[in-house]
């Protein structure tokens, strides 16, 4: 079984983090009844002999002592990660894996990637390596950020550089909250255009979310459930935003949303960790979704937002799952897969489904997607026999699509209204090792981006001319 | 003779359990329906062939598992384990951690000769175990990266390390609507480089077994466990124990030699399809009574008018008239055969007139129709069924899919896509072209019987 290590870099990677931890604990809690430290905790958690202190040894085989997250919790102002350590989560942290400062990044991705990365280069690289040596098979590093401030973005990406420096065999895949219009950080355009520049070169895969869609699912489930249109009771731990049965017990607003990404990440790595008729592990998913190396661009959707208390399922249900996957208001980004092109899809399924429920679904729902013309049939499924906590089953989706190319194009825009105008930029000008060139390159780099988008857009629709097949002398 | 089974990747090894598992409730079951002295005889003829004796009286599978991830090995061994009627050897599985992530040029050129030698002594150690080496079976899927390209690179292994054993390789054809978004790559690579290494391919399309699933199994939720039943039971009414036409008395002691035989003529057909006859499931078993002229006549036309299951077929299908010039058009549809191999199994066998099998229409010229049908027979009745029958096919059969396949592979080389992901594992655009040049030749060969 490999092992994964989180790195949750900047104000929202710590608070998304913190989520995810809390939700993993939970969901092997009910998984794994005896308390045996197994294969499967042993992907996210270390077995530590805290008898002796917090130095003591790993423990591989036998009762879980204490849990201890492979995580480094990297932020420039002390205020999150401190809460995380007063909170119900202080043990499975320990100090060591903590790099902090005091005074913030000032939402300056300058100041995150070149202050502060090159001040904390050889920290991060000590932690990462200790981190990775408690690993005997190392097979992901999964980065938690925003795109728009100063820390998360700029050291994040930082960390992201170093990590195909040091770590090269190791894949990286990123989590990235982008900013929406009404973002009230006035340079996160800078500071995303200048990110995304790292994204494009050094990450494996990268999973776009945006707070307005994270907002309007939660909404949605508010209203859904306010409404009294539902029949029985929803199960209170099966929402997908929901802490319930988890140590925390006070609920702030952005919780709920972020409950959302880390459910997301706990079924991305579900196939790994749990078994299944079809396993689908994490360098599959990289194998499968990335026809070419810049297109790496995930769009995710997790479905149902929550399950009713009824115990029989009927199928008629569980295809209403398969077709919310590809529904608009269930996507993490504010796009809609539905009407764009697919390069390629990949369908995660959790719990009580079996292949023939699967194969229906995709008969049932390709004609109304458009695939790219040399990837028609280009899906790929994985079965994972245990379902998440509340759930009796559940479906990730994961599109290789060009509707990720509207919410890119904005950014750009936004960048642009800014960069004409010169506005802000000797904030980031001033920095040691900042030049004009770093933003032309940037922007540079996300326009050819948009362009492998509308050249594949560009074929949509047209008439489908197969390349002739080799002749052979007979 | 014994075989010895190499179950390669996930889907290798979750089919390789469901054979055995076959294997031994059909010897242990009490519905053979013939003599004592005769169901001995099967009994042991099917134990010397896959299975060892232990001191405690549990049989060990003939069987090396290997996976480049432990979940399915660990799963494989604890199912068996818990039958109590059979078990794997502890000692006889390779696994790794990181899983060959659906990348051919993964399994071949970084697990297989990383991994190479610590897999064959396991494969060393079995061969040593039996008294006579029959031969191997590999069981893989194609669409992966473990059971296809590993399983390529071990294919080529066994065929270096044992040079004069027969080596039959058992492989699955994904569905045609994606389990793995490169499984065409996958196919492609697997096949051509399995054509240089090994004896024959009897392959198993998912697509088949599931309408067989669906239609004649009745099953409502369909599961892999299902799907690989069927194909356990297609290959336990192969391999288990039959007598050949001049084997004398006893059961035949060279199976994958016999099949060999029988089937391939020439090294450029290799592709061997399977079909069996009657399919239903158990409960309908005690209601329904089967007579050998109807289910021959049946099978016979599913090979004719190249149907995958006994529903649905096309009788208005007939062989092309006998006094045709050989370079008139044969009627469409009509699947040409080199060879064919029936082996007939239950009550009154002996009864069952293969005659209609010996049509020369049926075949291409060039082989006389009596060596290019086989039959084998035996009175004990297999998996409960009064009376089955088996048809292992070099024929037509696997034309179009095979063609389907290299399309769409084809389809998808002539944009590049995903080829970075192999050539950073060292299979370059080269190596794709030799290997369409090879199936494309295999393809033109087929079509052109």
């Amino acid at each position: 079984m490999t092992q994964s290590v989180v790195v949750q870099v900047g104000q929202c990677g710590n608070q998304v983090g913190c989520r995810f931890w809390d939700l993993a604990l939970r969901e092997h809690a009910a998984v794994n009844k005896k308390g045996m430290y197994d294969e499967a905790l042993s992907s996210f958690f270390r077995n530590v002999d805290t008898r002796s202190g917090d130095n003591g040894p790993d423990i591989y085989k036998g009762k879980i002592c204490s849990l201890k997250a492979r995580a480094l919790l990297i932020d420039m102002e002390e205020g999150v990660v401190n809460e995380i350590l007063q909170g119900p989560l202080r043990d499975v942290f320990d100090s060591k894996q903590l790099i902090t400062d005091v005074s913030g990044s000032g939402n300056n991705w300058a100041v995150g990637h070149k202050i502060y990365g090159c001040q904390y280069r050889e920290n991060i690289v000590e932690k990462l390596r200790k981190t990775a040596e408690h690993c005997d098979s190392l097979q992901c590093f999964f980065i938690i950020h925003s795109m728009g401030g100063g820390t998360g973005s700029g050291l994040g990406t930082f960390v992201l550089n170093l990590l195909e420096e040091e770590f090269p065999e190791v894949y990286r895949f990123v989590t990235s909250v982008y900013p929406s219009g009404e973002d009230d950080v006035i340079t996160s355009p800078y500071n995303s255009v200048l990110a995304m520049k790292e994204l494009n070169e050094h990450a494996d895969c990268v999973l776009p979310i945006e707070n307005e869609s994270l907002f309007e699912i939660v909404n949605k489930i508010h209203q859904m459930i306010n409404s009294g249109k539902l029949g029985s009771t929803v199960k209170q731990n099966s929402l997908v935003t929901s802490s319930a049965g988890s140590a925390k017990t006070q609920v702030k607003p952005f919780d709920a949303m972020n409950n959302i990404v880390a459910n997301l990440l706990l079924n991305l790595t579900s196939s790994a960790r749990f078994e299944g008729s079809l396993n689908m592990d994490l360098n599959e998913i990289s194998m499968n979704l990335v026809p070419f190396p810049r297109l790496h661009y995930l769009v995710s959707s997790l479905t149902p937002l929550y399950t009713l208390a009824d115990v029989n399922v009927p199928s008629r249900r569980l295809d209403q799952m398969f077709s919310d996957a590809f529904s608009r208001d269930h996507q993490l980004i504010q796009a809609d897969p539905k009407h764009s092109l697919y390069l390629a899809c990949a369908l995660l399924v959790r719990g009580n489904v079996q292949v023939s429920d699967l194969r229906r679904n995709i008969e049932r729902l390709k004609p109304s997607l458009q695939f790219v013309s040399w990837n028609q049939e280009g899906w790929k499924t994985g079965l994972c026999s245990v379902p998440p906590v509340g759930h009796s089953h559940s479906l990730l989706a994961l599109a290789n699509n060009t509707c990720v190319k509207p919410t890119f194009i904005e950014l750009k825009d936004r960048f642009m209204k800014l960069y004409k105008k010169k506005a802000h930029l000797h904030h980031y000008l001033q920095i040691d090792g900042m030049e004009q060139s770093c933003f032309s390159e940037a922007v540079s780099s996300l326009s050819d981006l948009i362009e492998e988008y509308n050249e594949l857009d560009a074929t949509k629709g047209g008439p489908r001319v197969d390349p002739s097949r080799l002749k052979i002398a007979v | 003779m014994s075989i010895v089974t190499v179950q390669l990747g996930q889907c290798g090894n979750q089919i390789g359990h469901e054979v055995f598992s076959a294997l031994c409730s059909d010897i242990r079951g009490t519905h053979g329906l013939c003599s004592k002295k005769e169901n001995e005889s099967y009994q042991d003829s099917c134990k010397e062939r896959f299975f060892c004796e232990e001191e405690s009286g549990v049989p060990v599978a003939r069987a090396v598992l290997v996976d480049m991830e432990p979940k399915v090995i660990s799963q494989t061994l604890s199912m068996a384990a818990r039958s109590g009627h059979w078990k794997y050897s502890n000692h006889s599985h390779f696994c790794q951690k990181q899983g060959s992530g659906n990348n051919w040029a993964n399994g071949y050129s970084v697990h297989g000769p990383r991994h190479k030698e610590a897999i064959m002594n396991l494969v060393q150690k079995e061969a040593e175990k039996c008294e006579r080496l029959g031969g191997f079976l590999t069981i893989m899927s194609m669409a992966g990266g473990t059971g296809s390209g590993l399983g390529a690179f071990v294919t080529q292994c066994l065929r270096d390390a044992f040079p004069t054993s027969f080596i039959l390789n058992h492989v699955v054809w994904p569905y045609g609507t994606g389990e793995v978004i490169v499984q065409n790559y996958n196919s492609v690579l697997t096949l051509s480089h399995l054509y240089h290494s090994s004896d024959a391919l009897l392959v198993h399309e998912n697509d088949v077994i599931h309408k067989i699933c669906a239609q004649l199994m009745n099953i409502k939720q369909i599961s892999f466990r299902d799907v690989n039943q069927v194909i356990a039971h297609q290959l336990g009414s192969v391999f288990q124990p039959a007598h050949t036409a001049g084997g004398g008395s006893g059961y035949s002691r060279n199976p994958l030699g016999d099949l060999m035989e029988a089937l391939v003529p020439h090294p450029e057909f290799r592709m061997l399809g399977l079909r069996n006859i009657p399919q239903m499931p158990e409960s309908s078993l005690p209601y329904s009574t089967f007579s050998w002229p109807g289910l021959i006549k049946h099978l016979r036309q599913m090979l004719i008018a190249n149907a995958q299951m006994e529903e649905g077929i096309d009788w208005q299908v007939r062989p092309p008239h006998p006094g045709l010039h050989p370079l008139h058009k044969k009627p469409l549809h009509f699947n040409t055969s080199i060879a064919n191999l029936v082996i007939l199994r239950g009550k009154d066998v002996h009864s069952a007139d293969l005659g209609s099998f010996q049509d020369p229409s049926l075949y291409t010229s060039w082989l006389n129709p009596q060596d290019a049908f086989n039959a084998w027979k035996t009175p004990r009745a297999f998996n409960k069924y009064e009376k089955s029958a088996a048809l292992v096919s070099n024929s037509q059969f696997l034309l179009k899919p095979l063609d389907s396949i290299v399309g769409k592979a084809w389809n998808m080389f002539a944009s590049k896509a995903y080829l970075h992901q192999y050539t950073k594992f060292g299979i370059q655009e080269e190596d794709f072209l030799d290997c369409f040049t090879t199936l494309e030749q295999v393809i033109s060969s087929y079509t052109n019987l």
